[in-house]
């Protein structure tokens, strides 16, 4: 297993403010959408473009968390179950805009599964998508609105973001490959 | 660990069951919503095997295995071949071949489920056996307890009644020693053998010795059939020396919870004043019991199946 840093600390705390900053400038009025989170990353990232919001703007959006597990096209691998998380929609979703916050986007799966959660809960007016890292390998018709750096990676890479909230010493996007690339 | 089947409380660890009641607590919120149902267990077929009568066990399986988009189709002794004299394996065989992914099995004899699991690929979920195990009765006992107390290590926990034919009790026993609980249990002698006692439980004889200081009752359903016969003189006597009226739950913690499985017999074990009263969590557990069972699904279907996926 090779690991190859392709964000440090500054690089994601850049990263976060562009993020926050590109949704203000296209979306206006804080108080006019929400930021909802996917468990888990994504949560931690919802958190940190809000305070960043309301650091520039005055005005923090609302936030919510989705746990889009029991909507996953992949449980039925043999083995145990994922443990579940929260899903909290603090905020009237019908006719709120939506935008969805995850760390990697890679082959689009979670985001179909966060929709179709999200239209089990009410009926929002429009639904973005931002992600920090956008590692490529789309398996379903699914962009990003906004994203924080494009990485190029093999199909087989995992990128692990490791955020301080989560117990990492700094925060760090990095890539895993199995095996040294020339 | 959770494997393929839930046969009793018998075969889980602490760590197994604070799994499955956090991850009841987490479908609760599912029932909260407008849209009641999660696709989690789409184009997966549940089958309810009951070969005797149930109303609430049985329609507590059939709405979480919907909630959580299954296909369910059941049948009951009284409409089964059984009646015919087919065979359990037989019957077994029979719905193996329509391909089910779990089977909610609940059967007069002791270890029918544990048979079917040990023979079938299929996912078996124990819904009570003989006087064995009624597990997921025990688990959504122990959610409601949960809720209440938080940790159980320490706990006292009263179970009165005819504790030795109680599918509930002996699951609820494993369950609540398991998480540290004490158990008290009195009932008629003809009820609680001193045998009970190899359960690591405290044998009393009359619920007027247990009901001072535990927190929490858990009442039997006395079952009519056994009034009248040897096991005790009437259902006013019955109520005379175990029945929880107010008097007795004047006497008790302030704070103590009245649990009963269902059905009530209402002024036998408990008076209608402390059924309907403000200590009752009656009917939360009926609300638990349809959260653990869908957690039963989610945890179990497709366990062991290997059909393979993508990250």
């Amino acid at each position: 297993m090779v690991e190859r840093k392709v964000m440090a600390a500054p690089e994601v705390r850049r990263a976060v403010a562009r993020l926050a900053s590109e949704i203000t400038d296209r979306l206006g009025d804080p108080a006019s959408y929400a930021l909802v989170g996917i468990v888990t990353g994504g949560q931690t990232l919802a958190a940190r473009l809000a305070a960043a919001i309301e650091a520039g703007e005055g005005t923090r959006p609302a936030v919510g968390s989705l746990d889009i597990t029991l909507y996953r096209d992949d449980l039925y691998t043999g083995l145990e179950k994922p443990v579940l998380g929260e899903t909290r929609l603090p905020f009237e979703l019908t006719g709120t805009g939506v935008v969805l916050v995850d760390d990697v986007l890679f082959t689009g799966r979670t985001v179909r599964a966060a929709l179709d959660e999200l239209m089990d809960y009410g009926r929002p007016r429009w639904i973005k998508l931002a992600v920090l890292v956008d590692r490529g390998h789309r398996e379903l018709p699914i962009a990003a609105d906004f994203v924080g750096r494009e990485v190029e990676t093999a199909l087989h890479d995992r990128v692990e973001v490791r955020l301080v909230e989560h117990g990492a010493a700094a925060d760090a996007v990095v890539v895993c490959s199995p095996e040294a690339r020339p | 660990m959770i494997g393929k089947d839930i046969l009793g409380l018998r075969d889980l660890d602490a760590a197994d069951i604070h799994r499955i009641l956090d991850t009841a607590t987490r479908f609760r919120a599912v029932s909260e919503r407008a849209i009641k149902k999660v696709p989690t267990l789409r184009g997966r077929t549940v089958v309810t095997a009951f070969f005797e009568n149930s109303t609430r066990t049985r329609l507590s399986f059939d709405l979480a295995a919907k909630r959580l988009s299954a296909d369910v189709l059941g049948f009951s002794a009284s409409t089964s071949s059984t009646r015919k004299g087919e065979t359990l394996m037989d019957t077994a065989r029979n719905l193996d071949a329509l391909k089910p992914d779990a089977v909610i099995i609940r059967h007069g004899a002791a270890g029918a489920p544990h048979m079917l699991a040990r023979a079938f690929p299929w996912s078996v979920i124990n819904a009570g056996d003989g006087i064995n195990e009624h597990p997921t009765q025990g688990l959504l006992d122990l959610l409601t307890m949960r809720d209440h107390l938080g940790d159980l290590r320490g706990r006292r926990v009263a179970i009165v009644g005819d504790v030795f034919h109680s599918r509930v009790a002996r699951s609820d026993i494993f369950g609540l020693t398991k998480l540290g609980a004490r158990v008290l249990v009195a009932g008629p002698g003809t009820m609680c053998p001193p045998e009970l006692a190899e359960l690591g439980v405290e044998l009393r004889h009359t619920i007027d010795e247990v009901i001072e200081d535990v927190d929490v009752v858990m009442m039997l359903r006395i079952q009519r059939e056994r009034l009248g016969r040897a096991m005790m003189a009437s259902s006013r006597e019955y109520a005379r020396f175990y029945g929880l009226d107010l008097d007795r739950l004047r006497r008790a913690r302030p704070d103590v919870l009245v649990m009963h499985p269902g059905p009530i017999n209402r002024g036998v074990e408990l008076a209608p004043e402390v059924a309907d009263g403000e200590r009752s969590v009656i009917l939360e557990q009926v609300t638990n019991g349809l959260a653990v069972r869908m957690a039963l699904l989610y945890l179990l279907l497709g366990r062991g199946a290997g059909e393979g996926g993508d990250a």
